[in-house]
């Protein structure tokens, strides 16, 4: 019988994450840090909508492009929250998920061989969605000094006559880093410069502490070369539902609309309904979520920082990014040594390009109560190791 | 800060002065003067323990009661709630608008000693034109907390 697989799917390596997760299932009474999504259910008056798009029989087909209410309420929205414009009938898709608008802005862009440079340590999806789509995925090592910030000098060094699109994974999965306006104005001086098209996934957008998020759409001249990736799994917790957009030039949407229209039809359309809700009624729920991560996220630092491990003040997401590099292991054989001697899954750095290696990701979306439990248990095992030595 | 204070012990009144500094980025100092502070303003009026009685195997029963008044002259309605706040089982007195005055909520060992309140001392009181009494059966949520089961987590240990 002839090779019935297609060699560009079975070239594409299981994703690291995907090995953990076999361990960690054999392991039934372990306990996670591992986690990339709230730990909040979402929020009940989305949910009420939901169900009663339900009742009213709300079980049919959406137009392709997605809801027309719910994309007006995506303009309003981004224009309050990162000050972009878009028409909602030509500049906006609805998508399963931020995951499937990243997809598909990448094979609605990408001719064969055409390069799309992926700063890593980034979210698991880009390289292999970039390689689907007959992309050459190109990836830039961010580097922890500058808070794995991408730097103007980085971008440009990667730059090759090729190179079509530049991923923006900020606020970053798994590190935490988010851009500033401050440090975005030199990278998108490297994109103009370069004439290169960026994809914007700021699925994390709601999730900062401290500095608001900026999309590098509003910069001038950028809403014409970005496609913004956004959703509604993290800022409103509704990761089961599968639902996110993106928005852009007509051009490109309208191409993405052809894929998406032939692929999938539409986005889920209770999602749909429940998430006008969380649009326009919101805020509150969404504010009270950040604030609870956010005391997280002062309370593993400072536990950290007690323990005296290396590691960076991230601004954004719910992850932590710590270094292990003093233990003089790799993160695969930490994060495994840790699994079995304390019982705590966290993700090897690695997971998230090579440049993670010498990291975790500790992702916060827990309850102070069952991080407490979490780190002890690290604080015993870091000592362990530091004894051993 | 005030607002966060409040929001963290409103949950938790045990409050760890140090972690909750900490929670809210700031020291330990400062949370400890908000707190007096607030506690001299009467802003916190008290530190209060959610207790499911049930559980604890402790008889009680709770009741709402309904109460219609008739305000008395140049007291409106304060000197009638005055009269029924001060007994020491009566757990709270609201002003209600609607269909009656006063809400009342009592907690007893039994049926009976609710029922002696309502008869011996609510009823009597001659502002009283009448009384509703109803009895809780069961509490789903109590004080923003929910009592009744959760499912637990569905979420998979690790995802991307
Ligand atoms: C950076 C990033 N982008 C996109 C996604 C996909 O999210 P969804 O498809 O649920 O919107 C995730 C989920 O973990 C993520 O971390």
């Amino acid at each position: 019988m002839r090779n019935p697989l297609s060699q560009k799917v079975t070239s594409i390596a299981p994703s690291g994450i995907r090995k953990f997760f076999d361990v960690v299932s054999e392991m039934p009474d372990a306990i996670s840090l591992g986690v990339g999504e709230p730990d909040f259910d979402t929020p009940w008056r989305i949910r009420e909508e939901g169900i009663y798009s339900l009742e009213r029989g709300k079980t049919f087909y959406t137009s392709n492009a997605g809801l027309k209410e719910l994309k007006i309420e995506i303009c309003k929205y981004l224009d309050r929250k990162v000050n972009v414009q878009y028409d909602y009938n030509s500049e906006v898709i609805v998508t399963v998920g931020g995951s499937e608008g990243i997809d598909i802005a990448l094979r609605a862009m990408l001719d064969p061989g055409d390069e799309v440079l992926i700063p890593q340590p980034s979210y698991v999806s880009y390289l292999p969605c970039t390689v689907l789509a007959d992309g050459v995925p190109v990836p830039i090592p961010l580097q922890e000094k500058n808070e794995f910030k991408l730097t103007a000098e980085e971008l440009e060094a990667a730059i090759t006559p090729k190179t079509k699109i530049l991923v923006m994974p900020f606020p970053n999965n798994p590190t935490g880093s988010i851009m500033t306006r401050e440090d975005l104005e030199p990278v998108v001086e490297v994109v103009k410069k370069h004439d290169l098209f960026v994809i914007s996934d700021e699925i994390y957008s709601e999730l900062t502490y401290g500095e608001k998020h900026v999309s590098i759409a509003s910069f001038e001249g950028m809403k014409e070369r970005t496609i913004l990736i956004n959703g509604f799994s993290k800022g409103f917790a509704m990761t089961g539902w599968r639902l996110g957009y993106a928005c852009g030039p007509k051009e490109i949407i309208s191409q993405m609309v052809k894929i998406h229209q032939y692929a999938i039809m539409c986005a889920p359309t209770n999602s749909q309904y429940a998430a006008v809700e969380a649009l326009r009624n919101c805020d509150e729920e969404v504010q009270e979520m950040v604030e609870a991560y956010n005391q997280r996220r002062r309370f593993l630092v400072h536990e950290f920082k007690r323990m005296g491990l290396k590691c960076f003040e991230p601004f954004g997401a719910f992850y932590i990014f710590p270094s292990i590099q003093e233990f003089g292991m790799t993160s695969e054989e930490f994060a495994t040594r840790f699994l079995q001697e304390e019982k705590v899954a966290v993700v090897p750095g690695s997971a998230f390009g090579d440049c993670g290696e010498g990291f975790l990701r500790i992702s916060y979306a827990y309850s102070i109560e069952d991080l407490k439990v979490a780190l002890e248990r690290f604080e015993r095992f870091i000592m362990r190791l530091r004894s051993e030595k | 800060m005030r607002k966060q204070i409040l929001k963290y012990i409103e949950k938790k009144s045990k409050v760890d002065l140090g972690e909750l500094a900490v929670l809210l980025g700031t020291d330990e100092v400062t949370v400890a003067n908000e707190i007096a502070a607030m506690e001299n303003e009467k802003i916190i009026c008290g530190y209060h323990t959610l207790i499911d009685w049930d559980k604890a195997g402790v008889e009680s029963v709770s009741a709402l009661i309904e109460v219609r008044v008739t305000p008395q002259r140049n007291q409106g309605f304060d000197r009638i709630a005055e009269r029924i706040y001060n007994y020491p089982e009566v757990n709270a007195v609201y002003l209600i608008s609607g269909g009656y005055d006063l809400l009342v909520t009592l907690e007893g060992k039994t049926l009976k000693e609710i029922s002696l309140f309502v008869s011996e001392k609510l009823s009597p009181i001659e502002a009283v034109v009448g009384t509703a009494t109803h009895f809780i059966m069961k509490k789903y949520k109590d004080h923003g907390t929910i009592l009744v089961k959760k499912s637990g987590s569905e979420r998979m240990l690790v995802t991307p």
